[in-house]
């Protein structure tokens, strides 16, 4: 079954000084279950799709359906993972996992449960009552994917959420996202300037151009289902997608 | 291991030495200070009549506490300076809350609050005393008027420099500009509103000496604009010290109230 279904999305940003075409009759389908990449070089739209789709901005032409039905407005199917954690310093690690509840009065003793089992399960438990700045890198984003978990988004975007982080963190953090989604059975759409990131997460994978973005192809991805992410690198297959996706996106940079 | 250990020991210790010599230097400097002038009076380098000195201010201070009127003085001045304090930080706050709020709002009122901030508050004065009397409500508001405008437009450039993206996760979580307001924007500027508070500490003190000079029967600034309508330039001198030790206690009930902070949020 589709999860979301963009068609046929066009969109340009008003400034004084000029229009801005960002995007270029986009059109795709993520089905559920599934976990797709969006890679393309900065500057060439993606953000600007994901903010689309989750309805911060709307589209000049096109729609976005959701299971079925038309994206109107911000929608609490749809969780949306940021570049950076912001997570609050003025808060704990628990009432920063439990803000999404709080904004929608929705912390009842049920919810409360949920997720103090999730902060168990991903081992931020212990951590419930400390401030931020004392997780590491990788906690920090394991507890800003819980704030959005805890709301049972059908779909989740992710804006480059690993670009902050050094590169070991990244692979670890990696693996724990992926991990995660997938026990879950969450429908995700990264978005990633990272070829290797996108191969080794992603079930399906759409190249963008340059500005004004448009799809130039969507490639499957398949590797043996138990393989992590940090193994899928070291898998046979992994350079030759790799290679794959670096001529298409070289293509445009002539 | 043992070495390093010692090495430690010692920076901690030379470092506590180092503080208390500049303490202690400090002190020094005072009390000579104080010293040279009560020297130069007594042997007439200085006119004490004039100039005043250190016992003749002490002596003063003694006759004042003893019938009362110098706690009422002191008491007056420190009483309009909190009651101005807190109608400041109440009004700055809210005033610079609504105009994020309301961005264009804002964009009408801005040439009229950078006006009125670079306005020299002294000249209301004398209208102040036409429309409100000759009154401790004249003082409060003229002490008002010296911090207000200057703290909105503080608050306000700041809450506009508050992180998008952590307004923007609001708006994905969901939540409304109101929400936005009491999660992101007062939490995450509170150590911006406690700067600015060490800030209209001090105005407010400006505002209500200047106040006490044109209207008002009690006060620190009443005894120095009095004492030297009359000449008892003792009164002056004991005013101004006591002015300084008043300044310092207001800066540091607000320090206090920082560092309280700094420990909660640890
Ligand atoms: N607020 C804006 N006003 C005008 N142009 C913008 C704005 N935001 C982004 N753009 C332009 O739109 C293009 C796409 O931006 P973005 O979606 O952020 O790219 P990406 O996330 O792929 O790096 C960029 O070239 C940028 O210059
Ligand atoms: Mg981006």
């Amino acid at each position: 079954m589709n999860c979301l279904e963009i068609k046929n999305i066009n969109y340009s940003y008003q400034t004084l000084e000029a229009e801005t075409l960002a995007l270029q009759n986009i059109s795709f389908t993520v089905q559920e279950g599934e976990f797709v990449s969006i890679v393309g070089p900065s500057g060439c739209g993606k953000s600007t799709l994901l903010n689309l789709i989750c309805g911060l901005a709307k589209a000049d032409t096109g729609e976005i359906l959701l299971n079925g039905t038309k994206l109107t407005q911000t929608s609490a199917h749809i969780g949306y993972m940021l570049q950076k954690d912001h997570l609050f310093e003025w808060r704990t690690v628990y009432s920063n996992v439990t803000l999404g509840l709080e904004l929608k009065h929705h912390l009842n003793e049920n919810e409360k449960e949920k997720v103090q089992k999730m902060l168990d399960t991903y081992g931020l438990s212990a951590f419930s009552d400390s401030r931020p700045s004392q997780l590491s890198g990788g906690m920090r984003q394991r507890a800003a994917l819980i704030r959005t978990l805890v709301m049972e988004p059908d779909l989740l975007l992710l804006d480059e959420p690993f670009s902050a982080l050094d590169y070991q963190t990244r692979l670890e953090v990696c693996d724990d996202v992926h991990k995660i989604l997938k026990e879950q059975k969450k429908t995700a759409l990264l978005v990633t300037h990272d070829l290797s990131e996108a191969i080794s997460m992603s079930d399906k994978i759409i190249v963008l151009s340059k500005r004004p973005g448009h799809i130039k192809s969507v490639l499957e991805i398949h590797f043996d289902n138990s393989l992590s992410p940090l193994q899928r690198r070291n898998a046979q297959e992994f350079p030759s997608y790799f290679n794959i996706i670096w001529k298409e996106l070289m293509d445009y940079e002539k | 291991m043992k070495n390093e250990l010692n090495n430690h020991q010692n920076y901690i210790k030379q470092y506590h030495f180092k503080k208390r010599l500049i303490r202690v230097e400090q002190i020094f400097l005072l009390f000579f200070l104080l010293g040279m002038w009560e020297f130069s009076s007594r042997v007439g380098w200085l006119n004490a009549f004039i100039f005043s000195s250190p016992s003749r201010i002490i002596s003063c201070a003694f006759h004042m506490a003893v019938d009362g009127t110098l706690f009422t003085h002191i008491g007056t001045t420190i009483l309009e300076t909190i009651l101005s304090f807190l109608i400041v930080t109440v009004i700055g706050i809210l005033a610079a809350v609504i105009l994020w709020m309301f961005r264009s709002l804002s964009e009408v009122l801005e040439p009229y609050l950078v006006m009125l901030n670079s306005l020299p508050k002294s000249a209301l004065a004398p209208v102040l005393i036409v429309w409100l009397g000759n009154n401790m409500k004249t003082i409060i508001v003229a002490a008002v008027s010296v911090a207000i405008f200057g703290s909105i437009i503080t608050l306000y450039a700041s809450f506009r420099e508050v992180d998008q993206d952590k307004l923007k996760l609001i708006r994905i979580l969901g939540g409304t500009r109101l929400q936005a307001m009491t999660k992101v924007l007062l939490p995450g500027s509170i150590p911006v509103i406690i700067s600015n508070m060490k800030v209209n500490i001090g105005l407010c003190l400006v505002g209500v000496i200047i106040g006490e000079f044109l209207a008002s029967k009690q006060g620190l600034g009443y005894l120095i604009i009095y004492g030297s309508q009359v000449f008892k330039m003792d009164w002056v001198m004991m005013s101004i010290v006591i002015l300084c030790i008043v300044a310092m206690c207001l800066y540091q009930f607000v320090n206090l109230l920082e560092k309280s902070y700094i420990k909660r949020i640890r």
